[in-house]
């Protein structure tokens, strides 16, 4: 295991091998002790310089990550960039040359377009996570999602997972499909057909178009957040349909012959595509997934630092 | 692993058996018995070390474990990462006698790491170190209090401490190196 590595960045799932995957799980968690201890910190990243670059907002991804650096003894400074006019790639490729003059160490990007933290990770020498680009990967959260579920069922390899909701728009739903997938699951999606991307299939996934044949098929749901603005652009007609047709209601859940895990990478919309009854229930690991995402950004960071630039 | 030629046995199964009798009987001595003492391994084979320790001294002394690479002082120059292994501390070390347990005693800086990690776990009343072997060649000022053996050996030679549990043999083994 030990000759295994990660090179210079985390871009996407869909980059790694298995092997790859397994090594940050299997580091994450050494790091869960770290965080249960009366002083959650280790010098490992001592020196370091990390900037939090965050063009979209978020509260949970950044500040999981904030912790994460903190906890590793790096020094961070959080540059919240929403709503820059500045079109899009010159305007990084300039912020990269600014931050790469101020001899920083690893950058963290949250960015609307697919593709940027490629762009950015190509051209600078600091290390580069992914921290969601566009509709493209969101590799940290399907890593926490992985191990949570990893924690509770035991393993991956044959254990059946359906994400639920806007797959279509979804970096979540991509990276969770790939781990899922390099790590042995079966993966499910269930959604409206028009927040399932066409020809989805041919990845080796199943669609489901009820969600009673969902949980019925399920170990465990990831039910993604329902983006409000959805209904607007006419993907779907009505909140309350929408709970109606695909919300996961602790009705669904009882007339399931198991126990289904539950995750849901937040924020909920309560209501929508999750009863609370559901979220706070005894198979919800909502909040467990919040604290796993600490340490998988930890073994992240352990594993990224000062890699290989090649 | 079998000694070759350019390698041959400093201390057998039996001897390490009794180095370990000799230690269990100077780190109750040491602290006056063994109320307050707390026994933390290195990961790997200090572990296993101290778990052997704590069964001969008897009674339930409480066992750590630490793994001190997160603590390194060489984590930017060596290339991948190392793999971690986990620490598990058992309790607020605060005011306890805890004794450091590792293999071999070289340059000092492992024990230097551990110092560091143990300072996390609270403000123990007094640290002593316990190593199976004492090789020289401290890069640091660290001297162990208990040594079960003392070897003088080359920089370019190297002590290998194998153990049942992980190797599926006890003994010591010194193997020469390439530029003897």
């Amino acid at each position: 295991m030990s000759t295994v590595s990660l090179g210079k960045d985390l871009v996407g799932l869909e980059d790694l091998t298995r092997e790859q995957i397994e090594l940050i799980l299997y580091t994450s968690e050494t790091f869960k002790e770290v965080s249960e201890r009366a002083v959650k910190k280790v010098p490992t990243l001592r020196g370091l310089t990390i900037v939090n670059l965050f063009y979209e907002p978020s509260t949970r991804t950044r500040i999981s990550f904030e912790f994460a650096e903190k906890r590793l003894s790096a020094d961070t400074v959080n540059i919240v960039a929403a709503g820059s006019s500045v079109e899009k790639g010159e305007n990084l490729v300039d912020t990269a040359r600014n931050l790469e003059a101020m001899r920083i160490d690893m950058v963290v990007m949250r960015h609307p377009s697919s593709g940027a933290a490629k762009f950015l990770a190509e051209r600078i020498p600091s290390n580069v996570i992914n921290g969601g680009d566009g509709w493209h990967e969101h590799p940290t959260q399907a890593l926490l999602d992985l191990l949570t579920i990893r924690d509770h069922l035991g393993e991956l390899s044959g254990v059946k997972v359906c994400i639920c909701g806007d797959i279509l728009h979804s970096r979540v739903a991509r990276s969770n499909i790939w781990g899922l997938l390099k790590l042995g699951a079966e993966v499910g999606l269930c959604g409206p057909p028009t927040l399932l991307p066409r020809g989805i299939e041919e990845l080796g996934v199943r669609v489901f178009r009820r969600i009673e044949e969902a949980i019925e098929w399920a170990d465990a749901l990831n039910i993604l957040r329902l983006q409000l603005e959805r209904m607007r652009s006419g993907f779907i007609p009505s909140l309350g349909e929408y709970n109606r047709v695909f919300g996961v209601t602790q009705d669904r859940l009882e007339r399931a012959k198991k126990n289904v895990l539950i995750l849901h990478p937040g924020p909920m919309n309560r209501g929508v595509e999750i009863d609370s009854r559901v979220a706070d229930g005894p198979n919800s690991v909502i909040l467990r997934q919040v604290t796993n995402g600490i340490a998988v950004r930890m073994a992240v960071l352990y594993l990224l630092a000062g890699g290989p630039a090649d | 692993m079998n000694a070759t030629d350019n390698s041959h046995d400093i201390l057998d199964a039996r001897e390490i058996s009794r180095a370990l009798e000799r230690m269990a009987g100077e780190i109750v001595a040491l602290a006056e018995g063994t109320e307050n003492v707390v026994l933390v391994g290195i990961r790997r084979r200090g572990v296993e070390l101290a778990e052997r320790l704590a069964a001969t001294i008897g009674g339930r002394v409480p066992l750590g474990a630490l793994d001190i690479t997160l603590y390194r002082d060489d984590l930017r120059t060596i290339g991948p990462r190392p793999v971690v292994g986990g620490t598990n501390v058992p309790m607020d070390l605060t005011d306890k006698y805890v004794v450091i347990v590792d293999d071999v005693l070289y340059t000092g800086r492992t024990v230097r790491a551990a110092l560091d990690e143990l300072r996390d776990f609270g403000r123990p009343g007094r640290i002593a170190l316990c190593v199976l072997v004492d090789r020289g060649g401290r890069e640091l000022p660290i001297q162990a209090d208990i040594v079960g053996h003392s070897v003088e050996v080359r920089p370019t030679d190297r002590v290998d401490v194998l153990i049942r549990e992980v190797d599926g043999t006890d003994a010591v083994r010194l193997v020469r190196g390439e530029n003897a």
